[in-house]
C-alpha cells in the first residue's frame, strides 16, 4: 500500500474516528492528557503497521485497540499515572440510571464492556468538555481539542488567539475538570436539557465563527464549518430523541447549503437577496427540511428548531421577494418567545421590514440601540443601513455603513460594506431630491 | 467522595438594613438547608457564620490594617466545608444554600493525603 493512500486513511480515520477512540482510552488512562498521548501514538503507529499490513476494515476499532494497549502498558509501568487527580470515571450503572434519548451503541445489544459502548463514551466526553463550570470559550476549545482532535496551533488559529494563550486556556480547563471532579459521564434526566443546551451551543458557536471567519482573508473556514457539521451528525446520532440536536443539525445543513452562492467569483460576499439559488444544495435542504419538521413534533420547539425552521422557509422561497415573510414573523415571534434574545430581535426587524415596510422595521432598531445590549455587534448597525439606503436616506445610510465598517474584522465583509458606502455616498452626491425608497 | 466549599457572599447591607426578621428567617434557612444536604447524600463536615468586615483586621506582610483583605461590595460572610461524589453533586447541593443578598462560590478542597 503506498504512503499516500495510507495517509489519506490515517487523515481519515483521524478526522472520523478521534472522539470514539479517545473517549474509550480516557476510560482506561483516566487521565485527559495521557489518553490524548496514547491517541497520538496509536495514529503514529497506524501510519507504519497500515504501510506493511493494509488497512484494517475497522480502522477505530484498530486505532482503539491499540490506543487503550498503549495505556494499560503506560499504567503498568508509571503507577503514578493514576494517583493525584483522575478523571471522575462514573461506573457505567449510574446512580442516575440510563439517559433517557441516549442511544447505547446504536442499537448494538445489550450494553457490555469494550468497544461497543463507544457511542455512550463519546457523549461523556463532550458534555465533560461541555460543562458549565468551565467558561465558554474553554468549552469551545477543550471541545476542538479533544472531541475533534485539532491541535492548539489549529485552535489558536480559528479563533486568531495567541497560540500559547490558547495553550494554557486548555491546560486551566484539563486542571479544572481534575481538580474540582467534574464527573465524565452524560447528566441525568433532570439536568439533560440544560446540559444539552450548552452542547449544542459550542458546536452552532464553531459552526458560526466558521460560516463568518472572525479574521482573516476567506469569509469561511471550511474547516471550522465541516468539523461543526461533523458534531452536529455526531450529536444527533448519539441522542436520536433528542429534538434540539435534530433542530441543530437541521439549522447547519440548510445554512451550510447556501456556502457556494455566499460569494461571488472574486470571493466578494453576496446577501441573500443577491445569490444566485441555483447554486444551493437542494439535497441539503432537503434533509434539513425533514430534520426540521421532525424537531418541531410532539411539545413546544426550542430555540435550535426554530432557528432551523426560519432556515427552512428562507431554503424552499423561490426567490427574495417571493419568501413566505409572514410566516418567518410568526416563526420570529415563537424564537422570541423560546429565547429572548436581541439578536433574534435584529433579525426579527428585517422581516418586519418586509412585512410592513423598512420604517417600522427601524423603529424596532431604535429601541434595540436604547437596549444597549448589542452595542459593538456590527450586525446592528450593518442593518439600520441597510434600511435607511431602502429609504433613501443616504447621509444617514452611509454613517451606519461606517459604524459597521469600524466593527469589522472580516475582509469580504469589509469590502461589501466599502462598496455599499460607495453606493450611498455617490447616489447621494449625484440623485435628484424627491426620490423614494 | 470529594470534600468542596461553598462559600457565601453576600451584601453586609441586607442583614444591616434587615433587623432581627431577617436575621430569624437566615437562621431557619440554613436550619433547613443542613436537613436537605444529608437527603441529596451529602454531608457537611463543617460551617461557620463571620462576624462583618467591619470586625475585620488584614495582616499583610509586617503591617496590621484595620478591614477586609479586600473592599467589596459582596463580602465572605460565612462557609460551609461539604462532602459531594463530584461537582454536579456540589453543585446541586450548594444550589440550596441560602445566601438572599448575594450568592455562593463552589471551591474543591486541595487533596494533600496522596503526598
Amino acid at each position: 500500500m503506498s504512503a499516500a493512500e495510507v495517509g489519506a486513511a490515517v487523515a481519515q480515520a483521524h478526522r472520523q474516528e478521534w472522539a470514539f477512540v479517545l473517549a474509550a482510552t480516557a476510560r482506561v488512562t483516566r487521565d485527559l492528557d495521557a489518553a490524548e498521548e496514547c491517541v497520538q501514538d496509536a495514529y503514529v503507529a497506524a501510519l507504519d503497521t497500515w504501510t506493511r499490513q493494509g488497512v484494517p476494515r475497522n480502522p477505530g476499532a484498530w486505532l482503539t485497540t491499540a490506543a487503550r494497549h498503549r495505556a494499560l502498558d503506560l499504567l503498568r509501568r508509571d503507577r503514578t499515572l493514576r494517583s493525584k487527580l483522575p478523571l471522575l470515571v462514573v461506573p457505567r450503572a449510574s446512580p442516575d440510571g440510563p439517559v433517557p434519548g441516549a442511544s447505547a451503541g446504536g442499537g448494538r445489544g445489550p450494553v457490555t464492556d469494550g468497544a461497543d459502548v463507544i457511542g455512550d463514551d463519546r457523549l461523556r466526553l463532550i458534555f465533560t468538555c461541555c460543562h458549565p463550570a468551565l467558561a465558554r470559550e474553554a468549552q469551545v476549545a477543550l471541545t476542538l481539542r479533544l472531541v475533534c482532535g485539532l491541535s492548539t496551533a489549529e485552535i489558536a488559529q480559528a479563533f486568531v488567539v495567541w497560540e500559547p494563550t490558547m495553550a494554557a486556556r486548555v491546560t486551566r480547563a484539563k486542571k479544572k475538570i481534575m481538580a474540582a471532579r467534574i464527573a465524565y459521564r452524560v447528566p441525568g434526566a433532570a439536568e439533560l436539557p440544560d446540559r444539552l443546551d450548552a452542547v449544542l451551543t459550542v458546536v452552532h458557536l464553531l459552526y458560526t465563527t466558521g460560516h463568518t471567519a472572525p479574521g482573516g482573508p476567506g469569509l469561511v473556514r471550511p474547516d471550522l464549518v465541516d468539523r461543526a457539521l461533523s458534531l452536529a451528525h455526531m450529536v444527533r446520532e448519539l441522542m436520536p430523541d433528542e429534538r434540539e440536536a435534530a433542530g441543530l443539525l437541521a439549522l447547519l445543513l440548510i445554512t451550510d447549503a447556501r456556502r457556494a452562492a455566499r460569494t461571488g467569483p472574486d470571493g466578494s460576499l453576496l446577501l441573500l437577496e443577491q445569490q444566485d439559488r441555483s447554486l444551493w444544495d437542494r439535497a441539503a435542504i432537503e434533509r434539513g427540511s425533514a430534520l426540521v419538521v421532525e424537531s418541531l413534533r410532539g411539545g413546544r420547539p426550542g430555540r435550535f428548531a426554530l432557528q432551523a425552521a426560519i432556515a427552512a422557509v428562507h431554503g424552499e422561497a423561490p426567490s427574495y421577494t417571493a419568501t413566505d415573510w409572514p410566516q418567518l414573523l410568526v416563526l420570529y415571534d415563537r424564537l422570541l418567545r423560546a429565547w429572548p434574545s436581541p439578536v433574534v430581535s435584529l433579525n426579527r426587524a428585517v422581516v418586519v421590514s418586509m412585512v410592513s415596510g423598512p420604517v417600522a422595521a427601524l423603529e424596532e432598531i431604535g429601541s434595540l440601540e436604547q437596549d444597549g445590549r448589542l452595542d459593538g455587534y456590527r450586525y446592528l448597525p450593518a442593518t439600520k443601513a441597510d434600511l435607511l439606503r431602502r429609504l433613501g436616506r443616504d447621509a444617514e445610510a452611509l454613517n451606519a455603513y461606517r459604524a459597521a465598517l469600524d466593527r469589522t474584522q472580516n475582509a469580504a465583509e469589509r469590502e461589501f460594506l466599502a462598496r455599499r458606502m460607495a453606493e450611498v455616498s455617490g447616489r447621494e452626491e449625484t440623485e435628484l431630491p424627491g426620490r423614494t425608497g | 467522595m470529594a470534600q468542596y466549599a461553598i462559600l457565601i457572599y453576600e451584601a453586609e447591607s441586607g442583614y444591616a438594613e434587615g433587623g432581627q426578621e431577617v436575621s430569624q428567617q437566615t437562621m431557619e434557612a440554613h436550619g433547613r438547608f443542613a436537613a436537605q444536604v444529608g437527603e441529596r447524600g451529602g454531608k457537611i463536615l463543617g460551617g461557620e457564620a463571620l462576624e462583618p468586615t467591619s470586625t475585620a483586621t488584614t495582616i499583610r506582610g509586617d503591617v496590621v490594617t484595620d478591614g477586609p483583605f479586600t473592599e467589596t461590595k459582596e463580602a465572605l460572610g460565612g462557609f460551609y466545608l461539604i462532602e459531594a461524589r463530584d461537582l454536579d453533586h456540589a453543585i446541586e447541593i450548594a444550589r440550596l444554600c441560602p445566601a438572599r443578598f448575594g450568592g455562593v462560590e463552589v471551591r474543591p478542597v486541595m487533596d494533600t493525603s496522596g503526598g
